[in-house]
């Protein structure tokens, strides 16, 4: 266990000691606090139809803020310690692969949880000045940064997987990111392809993350995406250790 | 300590190590020597369970390197060419890391790192950080971390490359007196650093074992001779002194003389394996009445023997193919 922490602590540690951390904290927390200041100016300006929380997970300007972050925070995972030759006294540590692995993949995802702070500061803000409620109930809360963890977890694992494939942080940044805009926008086919299918449509918007998050803003749990990104989850750290596992005879 | 049967590592077809085997006993500190690209590295990354081996058995302590790498990895520290340690990190910090990598924990923890730090000078660095570190200092942090879990086995590769001549010293003592507790197995493509340093050397060459042995054993193996310097002057008129030396007991042959009768002359003698003709020199001397003013032995040097030996393998390769 001491080893798996030290690991995890490490990994941390790698984050704060690169700007890359404080760029992207500093960033997103600006945007995000755009986003959160164009809501509540729009609800000021007459009656809304929805909640706050529902208004501010679904802007274009979150999605543009929150889908770069994930390449930023991996791509140097693996790369960089490829590239440094970090990983050869890793790999002579007394230490398994797979807890690599899940190392990574853990400090990685504490750091993602550090990005929310302000987000719930922002709706805890708007009840204490509103006195309104911000989101429809409890559920709808809860279910918002259930699904922004899981959903998290699954864009982390692959750019940890494209981090895997190469010793560059570049390619790293570029591959998973065409990846994840791949993945979002495949819910959007039903709206960009005008002569789609009925139930290509309705297959596709099961894969949908936009989808998934307008509707667990408003409280809809439903357990077909947590299944969906917590096995996607499963399988992407799986491979990314396949991956090393494999480069051991490719060297 | 290590035992070595039959190893043999392809990168893509091209064989990097060829059937190498060989023996580590414990306690003792033996050099890899070999030319850059002989597979000095490669022997040592199988031994350091970071790369597999085409075929072969690799044994440390009694334990798989492949098999069994975990064993093998808790018993086995490893200072890798060029030494690559996170620049961000202060020294402490990666100690301690590192000593938490190996299990260890709380004040265990922290007198290995400070024992450690103490073994290898470090002990007002520890808050620098690493990358700011002169390239001495890092390669001995890198052989701190590598002694942190007391390790049986040390595997050093190229310890002092890059080092200036006061750090190399250093880290030669420092690596002599690693020996009276971890079998050490080094490797350079310094020769003197060899015959300072080890007990035992292992030349490697194309990927094989050209040589093993300790030095003595070594320079008796490459049958490189003795050579025997004498600088004197015959006197004027004095037959051929050359002549003279060439047909002493012992003499193989003189290979250099420079200078004319009646003025101070040198000669370069070689001896017959085993014998040692300076005695027979000095009475030839007093005998035709010469002046001397040098009689010297030189032994052959390890990098003469390293040569010959190199030299020999090519003509068998050569012969090969």
């Amino acid at each position: 266990m001491r080893p798996f922490l030290a690991l995890i602590e490490r990994e941390l540690k790698a984050l704060f000691y690169s700007p890359v951390a404080y760029v992207v904290l500093g960033a997103f927390f600006l945007l995000t606090g755009l986003n959160f200041y164009s809501v509540v100016s729009a609800f000021s300006r007459g009656p809304a139809g929805v909640t706050l929380v529902e208004a501010y997970f679904n802007t274009i300007v979150f999605w543009f803020a929150l889908l770069p972050v994930f390449p930023l925070l991996t791509m140097r995972l693996y790369a960089e310690e490829f590239r440094l030759g970090t990983w050869e006294l890793l790999q002579t540590a007394p230490v398994r692969d797979w807890q690599i692995v899940l190392a990574k993949f853990l400090g990685v995802f504490c750091f993602y949880l550090l990005l929310w702070i302000p987000t719930t500061l922002y709706f805890a803000v708007f009840q204490w000045v509103t006195r309104e409620d911000a989101a429809q109930a409890l559920g709808a809360y809860g279910g918002s940064f259930l699904l922004i963890l899981l959903m998290g977890a699954f864009f982390l694992s692959l750019g940890a997987l494209c981090s895997a494939l190469t010793s560059s942080q570049i390619v790293a940044w570029v591959t998973s990111f065409a990846v994840i805009v791949a993945v979002f926008f495949t819910g959007f086919l039903g709206y960009v392809v005008p002569n789609i299918s009925q139930n290509l449509r309705d297959i596709v918007a099961y894969f949908s993350t936009a989808e998934h998050m307008y509707e667990f803003t408003r409280g809809l749990i439903d357990t077909r995406p947590l299944v969906y990104y917590l096995s996607l989850t499963v399988l992407l750290q799986f491979l990314t250790f396949l991956v090393l596992q494999s480069r051991r005879w490719r060297r | 300590m290590i035992e070595v049967e039959q190893l043999t590592k392809e990168y893509a077809g091209q064989a990097a190590v060829r059937g190498v085997s060989f023996k580590v006993g414990r306690g003792e500190i033996v050099g890899f020597l070999g030319p850059n690209g002989a597979g000095k590295s490669t022997t040592m990354r199988i031994l350091a369970c970071y790369l597999p081996a085409t075929s072969g058995r690799a044994r440390v302590a009694g334990f798989d390197v492949f098999e069994q790498s975990l064993e093998v990895r808790r018993r086995l520290g490893y200072l890798p060419e060029n030494v690559p340690i996170p620049a961000e990190l202060r020294v402490d910090e990666y100690l301690s890391y590192r000593a938490a990598l190996r299990g260890l924990s709380g004040n265990r923890a922290r007198a290995r790192v400070a024992a450690a730090k103490e073994q290898c000078a470090l002990g007002d660095v520890g808050r620098r950080i690493i990358g700011q570190l002169s390239k001495g200092y890092r390669q001995r942090v890198g052989l701190a971390d590598a002694l942190l879990h007391e390790p049986d086995l040390l595997i050093l590769d190229e310890p002092t490359i890059g080092l200036d001549p006061e750090q190399i010293a250093q880290v030669r003592d420092l690596i002599r007196s690693l020996g009276e507790r971890h079998t050490v197995l080094l490797s350079t493509h310094i020769l003197p650093e060899v015959e300072a340093v080890c007990s035992r050397v292992i030349i490697i060459h194309r990927g094989r074992i050209a040589a093993q042995g300790t030095p003595a054993e070594l320079t008796e193996q490459a049958h490189a001779a003795t050579h025997i310097r004498i600088e004197a002057k015959p006197p004027a008129g004095a037959v051929d002194a050359a002549a003279l030396l060439a047909a002493l007991p012992g003499v193989e042959a003189v290979e250099r003389v420079t200078g004319g009768a009646g003025e101070w002359r040198h000669f370069e003698l070689r001896a017959a394996a085993g014998m040692d003709p300076r005695e027979e020199v000095f009475r030839l001397a007093s005998a035709r009445g010469w002046t001397l003013r040098e009689v010297s032995r030189r032994q052959p040097s390890l990098e003469e023997v390293f040569v010959r030996i190199i030299h020999s393998g090519e003509g068998e390769v050569n012969r090969e193919s």
